[in-house]
């Protein structure tokens, strides 16, 4: 569905005159740069770092002169603080980036170590620090690594091209996760429509014991959850992470990248993403270099076809439309997808109004009750979606999609979600003060 | 700043945002602005104006045979229940201030389900009042589409039935023209009774007539005079269920567990299944009227719960009651216990179970 872009292999990315890498591109604490204005920095250049576990370091992208650290536009709609770098066109490459010199016997600390150093976070979208899944509790042991190759939003196909054309860099990859968290099993999820990549992925993986799993082609199979019950059978308890039940989920695009920094010693400072939609001229799979601005990709890919409507950045099902072309492509830009003026669902203002026809009900892959959410979420009765699970909400659109209203059901969701933990944690604060008021009325009492 | 000045710094605002404004109009063509919203980018083609007119186009042929079999009496009784639930629906809306929604066709579909289950022979401006009944008691009363309870068709009818009953009981065809069927058919069971074949069959019941139920199977299916203009032929509305059911509009499990259990519960008491399918309005309920989406549960189970409990009514009004068909209160009675439903039959998020063996261990 919509993949237009299947056929087209990895291309180089447009070679930007300037890049503006933000320092925010990752779930947990900012970096902090760590160049100044007018320093010479080169390819894979550290350019941001910082103290906090839950964090990934920033690299430069190019080389050339740093030429501005301030506040540019960001994909998630807010100004945050970037690293501007005017490139010197000759793309040198950092001394610093060096191979290992035995990459197959690293022991799991160096790996973790290699994995952070090369500010490496998940690329399938959700950008968590891999690092950080990598270190495992010592009491959750961890027995199968599950590469997600499942790419099941529409449009995207950059993981589908890296699994036909680097295949053997993400299984080495997968091995390296592996070693890190002490497995015993790796298993490739792949959608049983694409079965080019389950044919080369089987291919490299049969002979190093590495398994391939066809998924069923159905949105959101490469949710973490849905995944790890399709591959392993069990069940993530609500609220809980893939760890609880054993299992770690990476995404190959991030294998590709674990490969990436330890076998050339070569930071993320480039991903793989696809430019598609209607509103495109030459759907393609691009390389492209972190902090490259949006509009020179579109133009990279033959520019606009007729009025933009929307630019998405990610797929279009969960991904966030943009107000401008200027913002920089970052760590969890999956896909850049232009849709045309005269296509889009443009979103209506108005009140909820629900015929209650049951479809997002039926297509919740987590069971959830959207419509009910939804109505309480709407008048602002949080008390109301304690029994309701919102937190488990992903966020992955079947319910809006399907709804014959077109109520934003999405956005109801994420409003349920925050009202509901901040009443939440008000009442948990209200029952710690009356519990100590209690304790220092008994010592009063004695 | 005293709410006086708010206005005039409102103003303020607007000049200054004139600045900014394009001095030409070409230049204004120019700017092109992205829209933002929020995710999913992409939404699935159904509306509920096209759900209504895909309910209206596998009611199509249904109407049409009952206008032809039911003559100009059916035809003014279907033109009057749209156009007063129509005109209700606009009047309302007017005098609520609130957007007029009939372009959505709910109110179309009320109208022509409400002319459906009522005799041909009823005079137009009782099916008018009905159609009037039909949107704002059962309706608009509630806050419109979406927020009543109960069916709205089905409530027009109810009210009908309890007001003007003598009408609504005997307004049957007279002589009807035969059809499909066979004429000797025909004038053999028009000797026993002219009114409808439950009708008969309550008689056969309470002993004063003896007929044989299946002979009336065949006219039931393609051709029967003897009923409402919706019930005129089974195999036309299950035509219509079939176009809702391919078009994946409504769910499989009322239909079935509604006709279901009334034909399990009449063959235990010894009656003929088939037919007890077949006749009154229970294809018309069980497929047009049960399966509203508003007035019956949101999940698969609660379905099944709602149409089983639909079934049971049915077969006691028709068995144990003075009346010779129940589909109607049926229906309208376990609409009333859809919030009861939804609120139990819930389904188990993912990951519950794994919790609550977390929990114990």
């Amino acid at each position: 569905m919509n993949k237009v872009a299947a056929d087209k292999s990895i291309a180089p990315g447009p070679i930007p005159q300037e890049v503006v890498i933000p320092l925010s591109q990752h779930v947990g604490a900012p970096c902090d740069p760590t160049v100044k204005v007018g320093d010479r920095v080169m390819v894979g250049t550290r350019i941001g770092d910082s103290e906090a576990f839950v964090s990934a370091p920033i690299h430069s992208s190019v080389s050339g002169e740093v030429t501005a650290i301030a506040k540019r536009p960001h994909p998630s709609g807010e100004d945050s603080l970037a690293v501007v770098i005017k490139s010197d066109r000759l793309d040198t490459i950092d001394p610093a980036v060096k191979p290992q010199d035995a990459p197959d016997d690293l022991a799991p600390d160096d790996i973790r170590r290699l994995v952070r150093q090369g500010g490496i976070v998940g690329l399938g979208g959700a950008v968590f620090p891999t690092h950080v899944k990598l270190a495992p509790p010592a009491d959750k042991p961890i027995d199968v690594v599950i590469i997600n190759g499942a790419e099941c939003e529409p449009y995207l196909t950059g993981d589908y091209r890296l699994m036909l054309e680097r295949g053997e860099d993400i299984l080495k990859g997968a091995r390296l996760i592996q070693r890190a968290v002490g497995a015993e099993r790796i298993a490739v999820g792949i959608e049983k429509s694409n079965p080019g990549a389950i044919e080369a992925m089987r291919k490299a993986a049969e002979p190093i014991g590495v398994e391939v799993v066809a998924l069923p082609a159905r949105y959101p199979q490469g949710a973490e959850k849905t995944l790890v019950k399709f591959v392993t059978g069990r069940q993530i308890p609500q609220g809980k992470l893939p760890l609880e039940v054993g299992a770690i989920v990476d995404n190959v695009g991030t294998a590709a990248a674990i490969y990436d920094a330890v076998y050339r010693g070569m930071p993320l400072v480039e991903r793989t993403l696809t430019v598609a939609g209607d509103g495109v001229t030459e759907p393609a799979n691009l390389r492209v270099r972190i902090g490259t601005i949006v509009e020179e990709v579109i133009e990279h890919a033959g520019g606009l076809v007729g009025n933009p409507g929307k630019v998405i950045l990610g797929g279009p099902m969960m991904g966030v439309a943009q107000y401008t072309t200027l913002v920089p492509v970052t760590k969890a830009t999956t896909g850049i997808i232009v849709l045309r003026k005269d296509t889009i669902v443009k979103e209506e203002p108005g009140h909820f109004v629900c015929i209650r026809c049951g479809r997002c009900v039926k297509n919740c892959p987590q069971n959830l009750l959207p419509f009910q959410i939804g109505a309480y979420a709407d008048k602002g009765m949080w008390d109301w979606l304690d029994k309701l699970s919102v937190e488990d909400c992903m966020e992955c659109g079947c319910c809006a999609y399907g709804c014959p209203t077109r109520n934003p059901l999405v956005q109801l969701m994420k409003v349920g979600k925050e009202g509901y933990i901040r009443k939440r944690s008000k009442m948990e604060a209200l029952e710690k003060a009356r519990e100590e008021n209690k304790t220092e009325e008994d010592k009063s009492d004695e | 700043m005293s709410e006086k000045d708010a206005p005039a710094a409102d103003n303020k605002g607007d000049e200054d945002f004139e600045v900014v404004e394009p001095a030409s109009k070409g230049a204004a063509e120019k700017i092109e602005l992205l829209h933002v919203g929020v995710s999913p980018h992409l939404r699935a083609p159904e509306t509920t104006t096209s759900i209504m007119g895909w309910v209206l186009l596998a009611l199509v042929p249904l109407t049409i045979y009952g206008i032809y079999i039911g003559g100009l009496h059916a035809f003014a009784v279907v033109v009057s229940c749209i156009v007063g639930a129509v005109i209700t629906e606009v009047v309302l809306q007017r005098l609520m201030h609130v957007p007029v929604t009939i372009a959505d066709l709910s109110a179309v579909v009320t109208g022509l389900l409400l002319a459906l289950t009522l005799p041909p022979r009823l005079p137009f401006w009782i099916a008018f009042i009905g159609g009037v009944v039909a949107i704002s008691l059962g309706k608009q009363i509630f806050g419109g589409l979406g927020h009543n309870i109960f069916n709205p068709a089905l409530v027009g009818r109810a009210v009908l039935f309890i007001s003007w009953s003598s009408y609504m009981t005997t307004s049957y065809l007279i002589n009807p023209k035969a059809s499909v069927v066979n004429t000797a058919t025909i004038k053999s069971i028009n000797a026993v009774s002219s009114a409808t074949p439950l009708f008969s069959i309550g008689l056969v019941r309470k002993g004063e007539l003896s007929i044989n139920a299946a002979r009336y199977v065949k006219p039931l299916l393609f051709g029967n005079p003897w009923g409402c203009i919706g019930e005129v032929s089974a195999v036309l509305i299950l035509l219509g269920l079939a176009i809702l059911l391919i078009k994946r509009l409504v769910d499989w499990r009322i239909p079935v567990c509604f006709v279901g259990t009334v034909m399990l519960l009449s063959w235990i008491k010894g009656g003929n299944p088939v037919f007890y399918a077949l006749a009154g309005g229970l294809l018309l309920g069980a497929c047009f009227m049960a399966t509203d989406y508003v007035t019956n549960p949101m999940t698969g189970w609660g379905k099944v719960i709602f149409a089983v409990g639909c079934g049971v009514v049915t077969f006691v009004l028709r068995f144990y009651s003075n009346m010779p068909e129940g589909v109607m209160f049926a229906i309208l009675l376990m609409n009333g216990f859809t919030p009861l439903i939804d609120r139990y039959i819930q389904p188990r998020p993912v990951g519950y179970k794994a919790r609550l063996q977390e929990k114990e261990s």
